[in-house]
């Protein structure tokens, strides 16, 4: 199992939902976790990007060095975003698209379901990054990628904190 | 393959872009990262370059440089093509314009342990009264408190927000 590279253009396929979570899914999953363990600080990863078009993603905003608000682990089957809310700009890299990294607007807030690895549905509402990491993931399984949100680095929507007075 | 840098500066007109950039890529010169804007009434091109030995850029874009009165400058052999820097951290600056702000805030940072990765400034505001604006990205080599720190001894007349980039990576 390799990580696609852009441009390879199969990074920009829409994948397909997955109908049974059976055995060779479960299986998949694991090796996709491992790809997203051997990347570089990622926090995220989705089925395409191992060149797998079905509609799986793993989010783990866990474990950041700065504690961010997050649902943990998650593996994805399906997922569907049914609100957005807000909007926030930050900075996305990508394991397909190395040593580069850009800003893109996301929303701030997002309502969704999924279902997990053992069948069990999920809706839940998330924020800020992890909200971020989930909508960076299920962009490529729409065969999105960060270069085609991307806004010039010269905009700056960043929310600061003043620390000064 | 050999990369030159090449800064070139001239009186804004329209076509500078892709008069200078055509010479180069007729010549087999690949551009990389580059940096252009407009400065006051000129432009300034700034571009990294990577082609076969042997280039003569001064005599490559003579003449590009003649119609269009551009000044061009040229660093030869500079680095070969590096991993980028991801900057950690953003800081940003305003207040009433007068001299020795980007002095001031990059020399307690530079002592903070900041490297800057790439810094912009620009005069708004109306002419009576006018305001400054610099915003910069780097790397925090030694952490973001003593940036903080740092930033807190400056003179109380600038707004200064420092607010960290946390990229998502996925």
């Amino acid at each position: 199992m390799d990580i696609l590279i852009y441009p390879d253009q199969r990074l920009k396929q829409l994948s397909e939902s997955v109908e049974d979570i059976d055995k060779e899914i479960l299986s998949f999953i694991e090796e996709l976790e491992q790809m997203r363990l051997a990347g570089p600080g990622a926090v995220g990863i989705a089925a395409p990007q191992v060149n797998m078009f079905k509609r799986v993603v793993i989010v783990d905003v866990s474990k950041m060095r700065k504690p961010v608000d997050n649902h943990g682990h998650m593996i994805m089957i399906n997922p569907e975003i049914t609100s957005w809310e807000g909007m926030e700009m930050g900075r996305e890299g990508c394991l397909s698209i190395p040593d580069f990294t850009g800003n893109v607007i996301r929303a701030e807030k997002i309502k969704l379901h999924y279902t997990d690895e053992t069948g069990k549905s999920h809706e839940i509402e998330s924020t800020g990054f992890e909200a971020r990491a989930i909508q960076h993931e299920m962009d490529h399984l729409d065969g999105l990628l960060f270069l085609d949100r991307l806004v010039s680095r010269r905009s700056d929507l960043f929310k600061r904190k003043n620390f000064k007075k | 393959m050999k990369w030159s840098v090449l800064t070139l500066v001239g009186a804004d007109q329209s076509g500078i872009v892709a008069a200078v950039t055509e010479v180069l890529y007729r010549q087999g010169c690949s551009l990389a990262q580059a940096s252009m804007m407009r400065l006051g009434a000129n432009f300034a091109i700034m571009l990294r370059v990577s082609h076969e030995d042997g280039k003569d850029f001064r005599k490559i874009l003579n003449s590009t440089c003649d119609d269009l009165s551009l000044h061009l400058h040229i660093d030869e052999d500079v680095a070969a093509d590096v991993p980028g820097i991801d900057p950690d951290v953003q800081v940003t600056v305003y207040g009433a314009d007068r001299s020795g702000i980007v002095a001031q805030v990059t020399s307690v940072l530079a002592l903070a342990g900041l490297n800057i990765v790439d810094l912009e400034t620009d005069v708004g505001g109306n002419k009576e009264k006018p305001i400054y604006i610099m915003t910069l990205e780097g790397v925090a080599k030694k952490g973001i408190e003593p940036l903080q720190k740092a930033l807190e001894t400056l003179d109380s007349d600038i707004e200064v927000n420092l607010d960290e980039i946390t990229t998502l990576r996925g």
